[in-house]
């Protein structure tokens, strides 16, 4: 149990740096409707770029621009296979997410990690900026909460601006119904391409932050990020759909869900001593119960109350 | 206002399976004209309508909305000449959306999405008066999700959003054909009204030769990928179910008449 506690603080800084991947992969997920397997590539090209850029002595926050630049750049690449090309959506992310297993190498000069030491650069997030704001070695405001917090309400902010334009709009109703969305003059096309840029460019971005978090980046980094990210989406949403209805907050559920799976996670390396090898079989059983939940209680439960509520008819 | 000019489709060509939908249709519709267009299955109306739309192309021929040539704008660049209403009520509205959010994308129709808001405070009033004219009570449910409603409803508001920024032309795909009778008559009124408001051009696919007759100051028949009755003004006012049977066994060049036709 003790061991557990001492893991808590990073467990959650864990899960919010991963909740901002979870957030970029709502975009395609829930809002446009694809499963876009790129990010498990892109995730990783983030903290890459991210990592190769700080040592080669730029400004931290420049190199994550440049590492959520790289990852939309990846979003195009599955975006034009996908619609310039007529890759169903889930093969497109598949084709980019294994050409960028070479890319990611190249960018990390051929080397399958590349470590980055904490005392020698002015990072955003760090582990060992969690323990030295333990220790009272600096101040709070550089404690990964913190930082990560502010970060994501930053995201959030700012993805709640976007998606209430008329631009913003126009890609909701791409996903949600593509051929009214054409009838009302939309283009699909261009308007999936963009999601799945900004989806990717935050993909990246969360993965900047994990490579500073841990002070390396490594090929394997977003191995699973997909499955991740739908554990914190759907966590989030089974969790609070009830009270969430504003768009900003059901993103914040997303985040915190992201928390949630990270304890879980924690808390049964912890408690039952499993050897972490088996984590990505339990992660993927998880996500796989909570992805069939709502199809069991459809078949097999009774109907849900809500379809009952059903306005009369016109 | 719309000119069809020897358009011809063929789906699955060259295979076992090939169907000449549209054979050498030429078609023209002053501004103004209400075309109601009847027909058997396989008789290629639909496919008319979607030619017109861009859903897919022509293999010959050209396509004109007010002296534009359409013929090879992708779909989502005609509708911003084109309202449009279809056959399934699912098709016309984004269900996770709001009533609100899906008007204002429909007011938005051939403009330039920028970064301004989605929808502005007075838009909203606008929209309530607009949904008004339903009478279906939505006017007081501008933020519920479009996918609580029923059908009628939907159609009724996809009507609405094809036309609350005035199309050059409006293309009605059977879009009562799925509603229960008494829904359908609501919403066909409503269609009445909105078109003789402004004037609209029109186009309306109908299965049901009495609608055929009552709407519109034209009736166009279509067999086999061609137009084969076209009549208006006061021939039309005139024209009843019993003549249009005959017409159509003699334009088909037989008494063979499709089921559906008889039934409705």
């Amino acid at each position: 149990m003790a061991s557990f506690l001492n893991a808590l603080p990073g467990a959650v800084a864990q899960g919010l740096i991963w909740g901002v991947m979870a957030i970029g992969l709502f975009i395609t997920y829930k809002l446009l409707d694809i499963a876009d397997l790129t990010v498990d590539g892109s995730f990783c090209t983030g903290g890459a770029v991210c990592v190769m850029l700080i040592l080669a002595g730029w400004n931290v926050w420049l190199a994550m621009l440049m590492a959520c630049i790289a990852g939309m750049l990846a979003g195009l690449a599955t975006g034009i296979f996908h619609t310039r090309c007529g890759i169903p959506a889930i093969l497109s992310g598949i084709l980019t997410q294994l050409g960028l297993w070479s890319v990611n190498l190249a960018i990390m000069a051929m080397k399958a990690n590349q470590a980055l030491n904490v005392n020698n650069y002015k990072l955003l997030v760090s582990l060992r900026y969690l323990q030295d704001v333990q220790k009272g070695a600096r101040p709070f405001y550089m404690h990964p909460l913190f930082t990560v917090g502010v970060f994501t309400l930053v995201i959030v902010a700012i993805l709640y601006w976007f998606f209430g334009t008329e631009l913003g709009a126009s890609i909701r109703a791409t996903g949600a119904n593509g051929n009214m969305a054409r009838a009302q003059g939309i283009n699909t096309d261009r308007n999936k391409v963009l999601g799945l840029m900004l989806s990717n460019g935050i993909v990246a971005l969360s993965g900047a932050l994990l490579s500073q978090y841990q002070s390396f980046s490594d090929i394997n980094m977003g191995r699973g990020a997909i499955v991740i990210g739908l554990a914190a989406i759907i966590i989030g949403e089974s969790l609070f759909n009830r009270i969430f209805h504003n768009f900003g907050l059901r993103l914040i559920a997303i985040s915190i869900g992201a928390i949630i799976y990270y304890i879980v996670i924690q808390a049964v390396i912890s408690l039952f001593e499993i050897n972490s090898n088996y984590l990505k079989l339990i992660s993927a059983l998880i996500v796989a119960v909570f992805l069939a939940i709502p199809y069991w209680r459809e078949k097999y439960g009774k109907k849900p109350a809500r379809a009952q509520k059903e306005v009369p008819h016109a | 206002m719309l000119k069809i000019e020897h358009i011809s489709k063929t789906f699955n060509a060259g295979t076992v399976n090939e169907k000449q939908a549209l054979c050498d249709l030429s078609l023209e519709l002053r501004e103004g004209d209400f075309v109601t267009v009847i027909g058997g299955n396989g008789a290629g109306k639909s496919t008319m309508l979607n030619c017109v739309a861009g859903v897919f192309g022509v293999e010959s021929g050209r396509i004109l909305i007010d002296g534009v040539d359409v013929t090879h704008l992708p779909e989502y660049k005609r509708a911003k000449y084109i309202g449009r209403v279809f056959q399934d009520p699912m098709m016309g509205t984004a269900a996770t959306m709001q009533i609100e959010e899906n008007l204002a994308l429909a007011a938005r129709r051939g403009q330039h999405r920028t970064l301004r808001p989605g929808i502005t405070k007075q838009e909203r009033d606008a929209y309530r008066e607009q949904l008004k004219i339903l009478d279906l009570g939505l006017e007081d449910r501008l933020t519920t999700k479009v996918g609580l409603l029923s059908g009628g409803q939907r159609q009724a508001l996809t009507l609405l959003m094809a036309t609350l920024k005035q199309p050059k032309l409006l293309l009605l795909d059977e879009h009562t054909a799925a509603l229960d009778p008494k829904t359908a008559a609501k919403v066909l009124d409503a269609t009445e009204r909105i078109v003789q408001k402004s004037g609209l051009t029109t186009m309306m696919i109908t299965h049901n030769m009495r609608d055929a007759i009552a709407h519109g100051n034209r009736l166009v028949m279509m067999y086999d990928g061609r137009i084969v009755v076209d009549v208006s003004g006061e021939e039309k006012k005139r024209l009843t179910v019993e003549q249009l049977l005959s017409l159509f066994s003699q334009a088909s060049g037989s008494d063979e008449v499709d089921d559906k036709l008889v039934l409705s």
